[in-house]
């Protein structure tokens, strides 16, 4: 764990050097960041504001404002599942159903406990022909359903067990 | 078209009416101009035009619908602010408005002054069509100073830029988004967490009662009721000229023997005037920038009577700390010297009397409350009080303000000169400062008016000629300009000798305590007016020649007292307190290194982050990472010498990588 603290620690000042602490920067800082940690954690939060001289209740205003970014920590593996028109039609709820009573979810409970999953509802993905749709860690899964979802998850299952015990 | 001669005038068309324009800001002015008040919550002349209340909607013939305040003027413009579906369209505003807002009117305390109540009620608005949305919000009300309840905010985010663009603080941004955003401190923090300066112009600014001064008017009438206290009360210059106008009258009128008069059919025992403790004040501080100034250390030296001002300081400018003058501010003065003097000459303990002070100010509160205005856990000044909240008194004890007869102080806390009474207006204490100068160093020839350092501007910079000695003088007022100067100062591209700063903008007349003008646009200004008149007709008007305070000089206060009554110390302030962030901790048990950065603005900006890079790469490269923890501290008590290290509990001013790296090869060799 340590190196990698450290190492984290250390991307957010290259990130910082590389846009020149420039505020004007802000987002794509905010986006690496977060790319590093998987969310955006206060206190790197009020470093960012205080590095780039700005107020941090304003970088915590651009923060909450765009969707993608989070102030929560997210799970190791990220799974959107699409809930536009055409998944929703194609029963994409169940897939959500079936995702949240696997994983011990809700809709106000976003990420497991061990922090191995976050799962998340899109809007439209733009994939409407191969409805529903499940993206997996960017990987895009067409034409779901719930058991095969549940397969998907069964499977990173055991990777991390097996990764674990290794 | 009208046209005269050869100069052909632009026009537009306001409702029918063909309207000069002269220059005008944006459509919402020139329609002004034009006699039709358009409702707004969101346009204010002084701070950015934002458009987010859509209430001065108007329909420009070939461009539909816009609002005016953000849209240009162009000639030939023919605007009609009254149709039906503008009316309609505002109505449904104002009913959504209502529909999130918290309507608790009847117990609100911004009731009497509510814009959204005023607006729907100009508007006709005798029910809202839709489902109550609001959800309970908590309130904050962890300030001293002022109440946050967003459950009535209208998201207009007037406090927002009043606090970023006039104060240069932005402790407040909107959050979030569509229906979930909202007015906030960084990470929803409480507001005496963040660097909230407490001076309460967004409270000022505040349409709705989201943001309120705090209320201590309970705790007066508790003191007064309870017949073990002697309740003495000070009141402070700018709310002599503005409290009547919660009573019908003009900004500027003063009304001081009606306060006086009052307030001892309140049940107050004494009533006396911070104007005294005003010209203390000067003696005090004229005397510590001659001093200064002869030796030609400390300079500039800056004013600390505005406690708004001297937590800004404290959090942006560690550096410039030795520059403010130690002097303690006029009410704190006052309370340290009464709660000295009067508990002996009326032999009562501390406890027993109750200091009042009536403001025009929310920062006073938080100033009174500093630890260091206390003498074992009592404070010098127990309550503060602003305008509004006496004036609410008053009309509890259904006092008919017309009609009082005026009254006069209480001697000797009572008498002032006219250096005591112009403090309320931005450049009066420098002006103060000037008389008591030009008196000690051209005694032959004393100079009382310094009109050069009068006036509503924002930043006013003089020199002033007095005997041998040349004083340049700056007063600022707004802490947005407060900061440009001090930039200015420490770049060495301006030179001053004395600059005064005043958190609000034309000076404590225009504090977050007083009455918000609805009708006179020159309030603030007129009340200043109000200040120098009353100067004008005083006895003495050099703090100096005031016979009560050379008589306390005389007899009483040797050199060593009045330092520990009149004088303080200032520190550093982190800007938003929080706990320390974990860098990285090593695996091993026993850790050989724990290290500490501050990483507080002042220390980042000295680099507190290579110097933190740099020791990182060190330590792999010794490869010590586990047997270290590593944290960092968002601002510290030492940030004037930044960047601050610290290795194993030993700390290291003006840290640079070669002194870090000394200290940990010591420890590791």
């Amino acid at each position: 764990m340590t190196d990698k603290a450290l190492v984290k620690f250390d991307r957010v000042c290259e990130i910082l050097d590389k846009h020149g602490r420039n505020p004007h920067m802000l987002i794509k800082i905010l986006q690496e960041i977060q790319e590093e940690y998987k969310y955006l954690p206060e206190e790197i939060m009020m470093y960012i504001a205080t590095a780039l001289d700005i107020s941090p209740a304003f970088a915590y205003g651009v923060a909450t404002f765009y969707s993608h970014f989070t102030l929560q920590p997210k799970g190791k593996n990220i799974i959107k599942v699409c809930d536009g028109t055409a998944c929703h039609v194609k029963k994409s709820e169940e897939i959500i159903n079936a995702l949240e009573s696997k994983l011990g979810l809700s809709k106000e409970k976003h990420t497991t406990d061990d922090t191995l999953f976050t799962l998340e509802t899109v809007a439209c993905l733009g994939a409407c022909g191969i409805a529903p749709v499940v993206v997996l860690n960017d990987e895009v899964h067409g034409a779901m359903n719930k058991e095969k979802v549940i397969s998907l998850i069964d499977k990173i299952k055991a990777e991390e067990l097996a990764n674990a015990q290794s | 078209m009208v046209s005269t001669s050869n100069m052909e005038i632009k026009t537009a068309v306001i409702d029918g009416m063909v309207t000069p324009l002269e220059g005008e800001k944006n459509l919402l002015e020139l329609i002004r101009k034009a006699n039709v008040e358009l409702p707004t919550f969101c346009y204010h002349s002084d701070i950015s035009v934002y458009g987010a209340c859509r209430m001065c909607m108007v329909e420009v013939e070939g461009r539909g619908i816009v609002p005016a305040c953000s849209t240009p003027i162009a000639p030939n413009m023919v605007v009609k602010t009254n149709t039906k579906q503008i009316r309609n369209m505002r109505k449904m505003i104002l009913e959504l408005m209502l529909a999130s807002h918290d309507q608790s009117c009847t117990t609100c305390p911004k009731s009497d002054e509510c814009k959204l109540q005023k607006l729907s009620r100009k508007m006709g608005i005798t029910k809202v069509r839709f489902k109550q949305m609001n959800a309970k919000c908590a309130i904050d009300d962890s300030s001293p100073s002022i109440v946050r309840d967003p459950g009535k905010c209208v998201l207009c985010g007037d406090c927002v830029r009043v606090c970023k663009e006039i104060q240069s603080v932005g402790a407040l941004d909107i959050a979030n988004r569509g229906a979930h955003a909202k007015v906030t401190p960084f990470f929803g923090q409480a507001l005496s967490k963040v660097e909230c300066v407490n001076c309460g112009q967004c409270v000022k600014i505040c349409p709705v009662g989201a943001l309120m001064p705090k209320y201590n008017i309970n705790e007066v009438w508790d003191a007064i009721h309870d017949s073990s206290k002697t309740v003495v009360v000070q009141i402070a210059p700018a709310v002599r000229v503005a409290l009547g106008e919660y009573f019908g009258q003009r900004p500027g009128a003063l009304s001081t023997g009606k306060i006086t008069a009052a307030l001892r059919m309140i049940g107050v025992d004494k009533v006396y005037d911070t104007c005294f403790s005003a010209d203390l004040t000067i003696i005090e501080e004229a005397s510590e920038f001659l001093d200064r100034f002869t030796k030609g250390e400390k300079l500039p030296q800056f004013t600390s009577c505005c406690p708004a001002w001297v937590k800004f300081a404290e959090q942006n400018y560690p550096e410039l700390l030795n520059n403010l003058s130690s002097c303690r501010s006029p009410q704190q003065m006052f309370s340290s010297l009464a709660k000295d003097k009067l508990t002996k000459d009326l032999n009562i303990s501390r406890e027993n009397l109750v200091v009042v002070s009536v403001m025009p100010c929310t920062a006073k509160k938080y100033e009174a409350a500093r630890p260091e205005f206390s003498v074992r856990g009592n404070r010098d000044t127990d309550i503060v009080l602003t305008t509004k909240e006496l004036a609410l008194m008053m009309k509890e004890r259904g006092i008919e303000f017309d009609k009082i007869e005026p009254a006069s102080f209480d001697m000797p806390f009572g008498f002032k000169t006219g250096a005591g009474v112009i403090f309320g207006a931005s450049g009066g204490v420098g002006e103060a400062v000037l008389r008591y100068a030009s008196a000690k160093l051209t005694p032959d020839a004393p100079v009382v008016d310094f009109k050069q350092v009068r006036g509503a501007d924002g930043i006013k910079t003089t020199e002033v000629n007095l005997g041998p000695a040349k004083i340049r003088v700056a007063v600022v007022s707004g802490l947005a300009n407060a900061r440009k100067l001090v930039e200015k100062v420490k770049a060495g591209e301006e030179y001053y000798d004395i600059i005064e700063v005043m958190a609000c903008c034309g000076g404590c007349v225009n504090g977050g305590g007083q009455p918000v003008p609805t009708h006179e646009p020159n309030a603030v200004q007129e009340r200043a007016k109000g200040l120098y008149a009353d100067d004008r007709t005083m006895l003495f008007r050099n703090s100096g020649e005031n016979p009560y305070l050379q008589k306390l000089y005389a007899d009483e206060m040797t050199h060593e007292k009045a330092h520990e009554l009149f004088h303080t110390e200032y520190e550093t302030k982190p800007r938003i307190t929080r706990p320390d962030m974990l860098l990285f901790e090593g695996r091993n048990e026993v850790k050989k290194l724990n290290l500490k950065i501050c990483f507080g603005a002042c220390c980042v900006s000295r680099g507190a982050q290579e110097l933190y890079q740099n020791v990182a790469a060190y330590l792999r490269e010794r490869d010590v990472i586990e047997d270290t923890i590593f944290t960092a501290s968002f601002g510290g008590a030492t940030c004037q010498n930044g960047p601050v290290f610290e290795i194993n509990g030993k700390k290291i001013n003006a840290c640079t990588f070669k002194k870090a790296k000394t200290a940990i090869d010591k420890i590791i060799k």
